[in-house]
């Protein structure tokens, strides 16, 4: 059986970092010229030397998402449905032993929710949760997706991995597709930041995206928490990730998220800072790298960086959003896992990407013909 | 008039047009009328179809312009055929676009599923326009099957390259009783001539005028060119030649 794991442990976190570091202004140009890009060239674009070569790097993927993804972004809003864990992750507002107030939403909460996003005008949603197997496990989400089925066209998850047969019963009750980040791909940082709880597991994590091709989910989100590790280390892995996935399930097409570590109740500071040109460099070396790859932004961005990111490579972003469970309706002043920081409504966003030549899709799936 | 039938429709366009990519609803319905388009393919997955006042559906009510549901999104036989039955309820149109492309980066069409799917919507009714290689033996499969139409591609869609497929488009327009319609890749106005001019009944392009500076003036420019083409095509063209010919030919004794 085909598993990632056996390409990742060829590989060494040190010499990764040493080779993107030794990249010449060179290798950059290269990059830059040619039309089909391979992950040598990705490491030369986030490199240090590819700096002076940004705005060229933002003028190309600003063409290729284009040409690709025509004028338009989709919309999509997280929804929070239970803030239970029994992880402990040192940088998450949910963790097990912060003492917030904990909460799972019953079926009457999640549709006052609902209705509140349905009046915003969604119908690409987002289900989030904590780990908690018992309170919310495999049935749990399975009756949520069945419970929202009829009133979007589009449903992802971002909850804890699971077997493949759960994900094959989530995507036959409607579940379209898996966001599951690796958080970091350093081994030895990823178990001080998860020391306890099912998500310690690291190569079960990894293995996630593989057990969700084998089921034939329609997406997969990847990505890394930039501020953990080194960014460029941690992207590289996230492409090499990509890429495996694209050759090997073939029919699932893939995102790639960007977070960036956000303050939140009882929290860690970023090890590594990313700089808002740093991200931009990233968002536009793995639009050079894929052309087809959607990149996906949330509101832990600020309204200025959204403002001008929208047209250098990014495909669906989220507005409005609340990151607590009952944050839009049920009980909008609980504890949020972190604190997002484009707080704008979801009117006003639209009307900012119209004006920046974007027209903006709610909808682009239709659930109902499995 | 050179006009363009098919199954119970004449079009005096042969031009068609999608509606992906626009910068918004309103430039859409520009660049679709300046095109004279009369077949404009939307995907089922884009439009809510139980929504009266969905944003794509209402800017193209227009009288000149007929539906073309494409199934998009779709992965195999069953999904098309059950995604073409919701658009023919909703809709209330019979004509499908059927595009199966398991591949979702390259949303390059599943010959297999494609012939399969055919067979079966034609069994149930539907005007079936299918997007498919620029495979000559596929196309005669699909004609011998009930299909209106054959939906060939250029280029990889949205790649905008011409027509690369041109050695295949050519034995497939040459073989076929049924209108060849070029699909995929078309890239420029005169990448469209040249489909119009070997005998292509047809072209389908979104992204080169979606995508353009100025899609309304481009729209315009496709419809031009389309029509230069087909002229062209009806007014046959001279014969290419790599020489000239002598004056002298070197067989003329014979004739003394």
């Amino acid at each position: 059986m085909s598993n990632f794991k056996n390409i990742f442990d060829q590989y060494n976190w040190d010499s990764v970092l040493s080779d993107i570091l030794s990249k010449t202004e060179r290798d950059v140009q290269k990059a830059l010229d040619t039309n089909n890009r391979t992950i040598e060239d990705f490491k030369a674009l986030i490199s240090p030397v590819a700096k002076p070569y940004l705005e060229q790097m933002a003028q190309l993927s600003y063409q290729i998402t284009k040409k690709r993804f025509g004028n338009t972004i989709q919309m999509y809003a997280p929804m929070y449905l239970s803030n239970e864990c029994q992880n402990i992750c040192t940088y998450c507002g949910f963790s097990m032993t912060n003492k917030i107030p904990r909460r799972t939403l019953s079926d009457q909460e999640i549709l006052k929710e609902v209705a509140f996003l349905k009046s915003k005008g969604y119908d690409h949603i987002l289900l989030v949760t904590g780990e908690a197997n018992r309170t919310v496990g495999v049935a749990y989400i399975d009756n949520a997706i069945k419970l929202i089925q009829s009133k979007f066209a589009n449903i992802t998850i971002e909850v804890q991995p699971l077997d493949q047969e759960d994900y094959e019963l989530l995507i036959d009750s409607g579940l379209y597709a898996v966001l599951v980040y690796q958080e970091t791909y350093h081994k030895g940082e990823y178990k001080k930041h998860h020391p306890k709880g099912k998500k310690s597991n690291f190569d079960y994590r990894l293995e996630t995206p593989d057990r969700l091709g084998r089921a034939g989910v329609h997406k997969i989100g990847l990505g890394a928490l930039f501020g953990l590790e080194d960014w460029r280390a941690d992207s590289f892995f996230t492409a090499l990730h990509l890429q495996y996935l694209q050759k090997t399930y073939w029919k699932t097409k893939y995102s790639i998220s960007f977070p960036r570590l956000r303050p939140h109740s009882g929290g860690l500071e970023p090890k590594v800072e990313m700089t808002d040109s740093d991200l931009v460099q990233l968002i536009c070396a793995f639009r050079l790298l894929d052309e087809d790859v959607e990149l996906s932004m949330s509101t832990r961005e600020s309204e200025v960086f959204r403002e001008n990111i929208v047209n250098l490579g990014i495909t669906s972003i989220s507005a409005e959003s609340k990151t607590n469970p009952g944050g839009y309706a049920v009980e909008p002043q609980s504890l949020e896992q972190f604190e997002i920081s484009d707080e704008r409504s979801t009117e006003e966003v639209v009307t900012m990407l119209k004006s920046k030549g974007l027209e903006v899709v709610w909808k682009d799936w239709a659930h109902n013909w499995k | 008039m050179d006009t363009l039938k098919i199954a119970d429709k004449e079009f005096s366009s042969r031009l068609f047009t999608g509606t992906g990519k626009f910068s918004s609803s309103d430039l859409m319905k520009e660049a679709l009328i300046a095109s004279e388009s009369e077949l404009i393919t939307v995907a089922l997955k884009r439009v809510d179809v139980k929504n009266e006042d969905d944003d794509i559906l209402t800017h193209l009510d227009h009288p000149r312009i007929n539906l073309l549901p494409n199934t998009s999104g779709v992965r195999d036989a069953k999904e098309a055929v059950f995604a073409a039955q919701l658009a023919r309820e909703a809709l209330e149109t019979n004509w499908i676009k059927l595009e199966i492309h398991p591949d979702p980066k390259y949303l390059l069409p599943d010959p297999i599923e494609t012939l399969k799917a055919a067979e079966e919507l034609v069994r149930l009714g539907f005007v079936v326009m299918p997007y498919i290689h620029a495979d000559p033996v596929l196309c005669k499969r699909l004609e011998e099957v009930g299909a209106q139409c054959v939906m060939p591609l250029g280029a990889p869609i949205g790649s905008n390259k011409g027509l690369k497929t041109l050695d295949f488009l050519e034995i497939i327009i040459d073989q076929s009783n049924i209108p060849v319609i070029v699909d995929a890749g078309i890239g420029s106005p005169s990448h469209a001539a040249h489909a119009l001019e070997i005998g292509a009944d047809a072209v389908l392009v979104n992204t080169a005028i979606a995508v353009s500076e100025n899609p309304v003036a481009m729209a315009k420019a496709f419809k031009m060119s389309v029509e230069a083409g087909r002229l062209a095509y009806t007014a046959k063209l001279a014969p290419i030649k790599k020489h000239a010919e002598a004056s002298s030919p070197l067989t003329s004794f014979l004739n003394e």
